[in-house]
């Protein structure tokens, strides 16, 4: 790692998803953040920071599920980011699987709201997080998501 | 003014069409509603089918009240604003959303204080006649705990190198994570 900033590629979808990475927006102070979402209307959050708007995939449906991977894999290779830091949902799924291929230390805060068990990206994101979080204590394992704190 | 709102992805009528009776009833007149993509239609109230965020954070600001789903979204920002709030879950069996997650939400926070809970729609028709009495809640930082941004600053900066001590102090736990390094 050199002296410079660096730079994280931000991800969330919206709702809940996008209100709690901007919660975690002071962790990013003095870096180049780059954000991913689903909403233009989010970028009056941002700022002047970057920020690409991609389609969600809420539903799971395949076609929307191919079209949100080719495009997170396309920036992801246009960015070049040195930390992927998402709070879900589908397309931090995908940025923390490309950026781990790509070589980017990633992060996954699974969402607040999955009180009882991790969503079902949360779990399959596992593999490719070299940060894994729950906001729940009791959802902390060995060899599961670790418990740091929350959003709130 | 007493805001309603059950977030963008799909709608909540069994929560929706309750305010409306009940302000059909009592005549209120001060009730807005963001009903999200749906067919149904309220009578009694305003309504908009979706707001953009600066509306809605504003609408929110405003409010004497929160009637809402169990969306974190809506719920953190109602309590950086420390508005009593009343928040009917989403149900998986009803198909209002995939699975049972915002009964555990509700459940757990809940159980924090930081909201009420209806439980069902009578439970919200019970609470609407009395909204006076609904707990404020403490107002929340408009960031995460101190022990979340910690742990996600110490990854972004990886792997402590002499040119990581120019980033020290900018959060609090900082200092004490370069001593304890240091050490």
């Amino acid at each position: 790692m050199t002296s410079g900033r660096i730079k994280i590629l931000a991800v969330a979808s919206g709702g809940g998803h996008w209100v709690q990475l901007q919660r975690l927006r002071p962790a990013f102070a003095g870096e180049h953040v780059v954000y991913v979402t689903v909403d233009r209307s989010y970028r009056a959050d941002v700022g002047t920071a970057p920020l690409y708007v991609v389609n969600d995939a809420t539903r799971w449906s395949k076609w929307s599920l191919v079209k949100l991977a080719l495009r997170i894999a396309w920036i992801i290779m246009r960015e070049r980011p040195d930390v992927v830091v998402t709070t879900g949902a589908a397309p931090g799924y995908f940025a923390v699987m490309f950026g781990k291929l790509s070589g980017a230390r990633t992060a996954w805060i699974d969402s607040m709201a999955n009180v009882e068990q991790l969503s079902m990206a949360g779990r399959k994101a596992g593999r490719w997080s070299d940060r894994w979080l729950t906001q729940w204590p009791a959802l902390a394992e060995p060899g599961g998501p670790a418990y740091e704190g929350a959003v709130l | 003014m007493i805001f309603v709102t059950v977030g963008a992805q799909m709608p909540f009528d069994r929560l929706t069409s309750c305010v409306d009776r009940w302000a059909a009833s009592c005549g209120s007149g001060d009730v807005f509603d963001e009903i999200g993509n749906t067919d149904w239609r309220p009578a009694h109230m305003d309504w908009t089918a979706m707001l953009d965020p600066s509306e809605y954070r504003q609408r929110l600001f405003e409010a004497d009240a929160v009637i809402t789903h169990a969306g974190m979204g809506t719920i953190l920002t109602a309590l950086e604003f420390a508005k009593p709030m009343v928040v009917m879950p989403r149900r998986g069996d009803l198909r209002e959303t995939r699975n049972d997650h915002q009964v555990g939400t509700a459940r757990a926070l809940a159980a924090d204080g930081r909201v009420t809970v209806a439980w069902d729609e009578h439970e919200l028709a019970a609470w609407l006649e009395r909204l006076d009495q609904v707990e404020v809640p403490a107002r929340i930082a408009s960031h995460a705990s101190i022990g979340l941004l910690s742990a996600v600053r110490d990854f972004i900066r990886g792997p402590v190198t002499p040119a990581a001590g120019s980033v020290a102090g900018r959060l609090g736990a900082d200092d004490d994570r370069q001593r304890r390094r240091a050490a």
